[in-house]
């Protein structure tokens, strides 16, 4: 089997497909985070918000061509609505309010996710792109997968894109650089994070849209996902897009085939990477402030 | 004076030559109605409630009402629940409990309290084993018989190497552990396995690419609910039904979700106490009455067990009429014929003998059905240490 060449392609896509997941998930909660030092950790909820949504626009429309795009604006939405009535509140109150209160937020999210979409599993039946087997070589692989994938590299390359080449970009490197510093340049420090947060939203919702028809829908499914994509956050670095993409590839890899090579250890190959990368490198892979 | 004491007498004399006067029963319902077994928790009540409803009419003068709390799947505010159902609300019979962690929590309350409670799910083998009670009577099934029934008959289709695949949690292991057991007897060999963690990410991939490597000429599984929909998608993805057919207990293609799974269930051989396509009277008053009264929607093997659960309750009552004491002792002797066929209570540990059914999943026109392949009688389980 490890000379198999046809089980090392087919585990690496496995890994990368999930890496992407989680890079999704993760870029927006690493900027926040370095952006403000602020730790949202219904995050995962978002995702399922994503997912769940996503859901019922695909059931609507009949495509999940429209849940792709609407379901990250739906779910941006629910974030600007948290945003305005919580978490600007808890903006100065330190973190040990914000992990209480977004820690809550998980409860109530994935309550209000059961009262609206019940509690068993949804996964949309026809009509989804991609949903056939590729051979690659003549290895069979899931065609969706390399969607999943495709869609990571996108967004990645749009927001190395933002990010280097746009005002909000220059505003949000200058951020994380020095909060202070910036705002008396005369940056809006606080209607960056706005827009920064929202887009956290919006790419969590996406990664929730395009996981659910692969892995379908279900409330409370961002709780399981939210301990791996904190573990990219820490893994790659605060603060940085490419520490994201970076940490999502490593803790992908050591999920994919730790699961693979050595299933009885895998539930702490994660945890083991984790320290690994902390003991050499205190402050992450790629850190957005060395 | 005396007069009167001596009319009383007599009227008191006439009472008791009388049959025992008709009671009350209050059943306490302990389901999840929140947490991750919400849905299954849904399933079982609507199938208790339309069991009352099929088979009320057996009470005679005696009257059934019920009280109903949440379980979610925590163990601790469970058993508080149940004390305050026996204790406060003074129930005669518990009944429910989905998740095995909440039936080992309450088993001690119940055993010493002299509660009886009828399990409508929970199927951890130790509770009709080692940690039987003679107030414990399960009426939904044990983990080890539902795969047990597989091993012989794989062997018999000239299958010589397996793959076992579950979540790591009790009823997964159970379920391959008894599975290996007879498939072993029978010749088999198991040439890998892998349990996936029972809580994360629904993220197979890796474990079905590691399956097909092995080189197996069959997958056994054991997944239930969002993990099963996701498994077998994520299965039929990977093009893995040429090489490695996909076999499992059947909660894999349960008929609470098969229709979401719709094609890539086509074809998965599985084994379960129920499946909706049983052709008896029994089977189509059931599942007639269970369209009428949810929305369309088709009754689950989780809906069977609460609606049997009914109809034992009923039954036990109709047995003992008003004397309650005698109540407790009929629910184990029942014995009837319900949707999924002939069904008695084990005297030795209390758990229910039925059939089992190996079915193959068949899709078309855009609707999956069960084709029972093997009808497998009476399966019944060994004592496994119980002693009533």
């Amino acid at each position: 089997m490890l000379t198999d060449p046809s089980f090392w392609l087919v585990q690496s896509l496995n890994s990368l497909q999930l890496a992407m997941l989680l890079f999704l998930l993760s870029v927006g909660l690493t900027v926040i985070f370095g952006l403000m030092n602020f730790v949202n950790l219904a995050h995962g909820s978002l995702y399922a918000l994503g997912a769940l949504i996503g859901y019922s626009i695909a059931e609507a429309s009949g495509s999940v061509w429209w849940a792709f795009a609407l379901a990250p604006v739906a779910v941006a939405g629910v974030g600007a609505v948290l945003y305005i009535t919580l978490i600007e509140r808890l903006r100065s109150a330190g973190p040990l309010p914000q992990v209480l209160v977004t820690f809550g937020l998980i409860f109530v999210l994935m309550d209000a996710q059961r009262y609206l979409w019940g509690t068993d599993a949804l996964g949309v039946t026809g009509n989804v792109p991609f949903s056939g087997t590729i051979h690659i070589g003549v290895e069979p692989y899931p065609a969706y997968r390399l969607f999943i994938i495709a869609v990571g590299f996108a967004v990645f390359g749009g927001l190395y894109l933002l990010l280097n080449r746009t005002r909000l970009g220059a505003e949000v490197r200058a951020g994380v650089d020095d909060a202070e510093t910036a705002a008396a340049l005369g940056v809006n420090v606080e209607r960056t994070f706005f827009l920064v947060f929202l887009l956290g939203c919006a790419l969590a919702g996406l990664a929730g849209a395009v996981a659910m028809p692969a892995f379908s829908a279900e409330a409370g499914m961002g709780v399981g996902i939210l301990v791996p994509t904190l573990v990219v956050v820490v893994v790659g670095g605060l603060g940085s897009l490419s520490g994201a993409f970076v940490g999502s590839l490593v803790i992908g890899a050591t999920l994919t085939f730790g699961t693979a090579l050595f299933p009885d250890f895998a539930g702490i190959a994660m945890y083991a990477a984790l320290i690994a990368v902390l003991l050499f490198r205190p402050h992450g892979l790629l850190p957005a402030r060395g | 004076m005396m007069k009167r004491t001596v009319l009383a007498a007599a009227a008191a004399a006439m009472l008791a030559a009388l049959p025992a006067k008709a009671a009350d029963y209050k059943v306490g319902i302990l389901l999840p109605f929140s947490g991750v077994y919400a849905g299954l928790g849904a399933h079982i009540e609507n199938g208790f409630m339309l069991g009352l409803k099929d088979f009320g009419g057996e009470l005679g003068n005696n009257t059934v009402s019920v009280v109903r709390d949440d379980t979610e799947a925590d163990p601790g505010a469970s058993l508080a629940k149940a004390k305050k159902m026996v204790l406060s609300d003074k129930v005669d019979v518990l009944t429910g409990i989905v998740s095995s962690a909440v039936l080992g929590a309450l088993r001690d309350f119940v055993h010493g309290s002299k509660t009886p409670l009828v399990v409508s799910n929970a199927g951890n083998d130790d509770a009709t084993g080692e940690r039987c009670s003679p107030y414990i009577t399960r009426v939904s099934f044990s983990n080890s018989s539902i795969t047990r029934v597989m091993g012989p008959w794989m062997a018999k289709q000239g299958i010589k190497t397996a793959y076992l695949m579950a979540p790591d949690y009790a009823a997964g292991r159970q379920m391959m552990d008894a599975f290996r057991a007879t498939f072993e007897a029978a010749g088999g060999k198991i040439v890998g396995e892998a349990y996936p963690p029972l809580q994360g990410t629904k993220d197979y991939g890796p474990y079905i690419s590691q399956a097909k490597a092995s080189g197996a000429q069959a997958l056994m599984t054991f997944f239930a609910g969002g993990a099963a929909i996701s498994f077998v998608k994520q299965y039929k993805e990977f093009g893995a039904a040429k090489d490695l057919p996909l076999y499992g207990a059947g909660f894999l293609t349960s008929a609470a979700y098969v229709h979401v799974q719709g094609e890539a269930a086509d074809g998965i051989i599985a084994s379960l106490h129920y499946v909706p396509t049983i052709d008896t009277p029994e089977n189509k008053r059931f599942q007639d009455g269970y369209k009428a009264a949810y929305e369309g929607k088709l009754g689950s093997e989780f809906a069977v067990a609460g609606y049997d659960a009914a109809h034992l309750i009923v039954k036990a009552i109709a047995a003992a009429g008003g004397d309650k004491a005698k109540f407790k002792g009929e629910l184990a002797k029942v014995s009837f014929n319900g949707p999924r066929g002939p069904l008695r209570i084990d005297p030795a540990t209390h758990n229910v003998i039925q059939n089992m059914y190996i079915f193959r999943n068949e899709f078309a026109d855009g609707k999956v059905t069960q084709k029972v392949l093997a009808t497998i009688e009476g399966v019944q389980d060994p004592v496994n240490g119980c002693k009533i």
